[in-house]
């Protein structure tokens, strides 16, 4: 089954900024000038202080403290806010929680709509308009593409993040980590499982 | 592939030798200089100078908008594309967002 939280007269909206931003990369990437992936590629080598660390951080703490879980659940703009993860957007964050019975899946039609205070910028696959499409329609098929097949007994929900609302999605935590801390945990927690084309991997029990 | 010195430039903000973004189009805007530069676009030194020209000019800016202007002046001086082409394309990203329903890739 599929939800698709969608809001039907909400069309895509781009700040002036972004425009000017966009207007330089697609004239001189027409041109020859630059090549998107190089320019990915140095925004990722520079780009440390936002990333998903950010959000990793927040799912360990998800996992180990029950009232930030709580917190999280019940304001999640809050919750990651307190962490000292911040926007200057002000846009409204949404933790959606994998569970057995329901996995998640966040998608957008722009690349600023991203939970970027969490997860920094998004990768090039998630800008692509196929993702951006198919992920709505096919989510399954989609999956199976990031080599993550998910059982049909366990419903998809597919959640189209808008201007005003990000989603971070909280992956479920691995079996046999109860003796990690917060912070062996959160390196266990990669940038897909909070978008939601991953989970986390199995951990072998210590032996 | 060298990494250009980014403590040349003026009043550039560096944490541990790394700039500071507080939004995507920041490190977008950052990201093509870098990348102009290593193609052979412009040297090092007429990136600063153009930078530091909008920074001390007389508007008050942030320091990525002060960015942004100094790219949109020296792709258009050194004549990559011209202001009136970057105008003409903004205006048509922003139709294509307006015409497009969320939910479905923009595209010009």
């Amino acid at each position: 089954m599929l939800m698709h939280s969608h809001d039907d007269d909400d069309h895509s909206h781009m700040t002036d900024i972004e425009a000017r931003v966009r207007a330089l990369e697609s004239l001189l990437s027409e041109k020859g000038y630059i090549d998107s992936a190089a320019v990915d590629n140095i925004v990722q080598t520079y780009e440390k202080k936002i990333g998903p660390q950010n959000g990793a951080q927040v799912v360990a703490k998800a996992w180990t403290d029950e009232a930030y879980n709580a917190w999280l659940r019940e304001d999640a703009t809050a919750a990651i806010h307190s962490l000292g993860y911040t926007s200057r957007q002000g846009e409204h964050m949404v933790a959606v929680f994998n569970s057995t019975d329901t996995h998640h899946l966040i998608v957008c039609t722009l690349c600023s709509c991203y939970p970027w205070s969490v997860l920094g910028l998004p990768p090039t696959w998630y800008k692509s308009p196929p993702y951006r499409s198919r992920a709505v329609i096919e989510p399954r098929a989609v999956l199976a593409e990031f080599g993550l097949e998910i059982p049909t007994s366990k419903k998809i929900e597919v959640h189209d993040s808008t201007a005003e609302i990000r989603y971070l999605v909280i992956p479920e935590r691995p079996k046999n980590t109860d003796s990690l801390g917060e912070s062996e945990l959160a390196q266990l927690v990669t940038r897909n499982s909070m978008i939601g084309t991953a989970v986390i991997d199995p951990v072998e029990p210590a032996s | 592939m060298t990494n250009p010195d980014l403590k040349t430039l003026p009043e550039m903000v560096l944490v541990d030798d790394e700039p500071v973004f507080n939004e995507p189009w920041e490190a977008q805007a950052f990201a093509m200089v870098i990348d102009l530069h290593q193609k052979g676009a412009f040297t090092w030194t007429e990136w600063a100078n153009a930078l530091s020209t909008q920074i001390h000019g007389s508007e008050t800016r942030d320091y990525y908008q002060h960015w942004l202007h100094a790219l949109e002046s020296l792709v258009a001086e050194k004549q990559l594309t011209s202001t009136e082409a970057l105008l003409n394309k903004k205006a048509q990203w922003h139709e294509a967002a307006s015409k497009t329903p969320h939910g479905e890739p923009i595209e010009l």
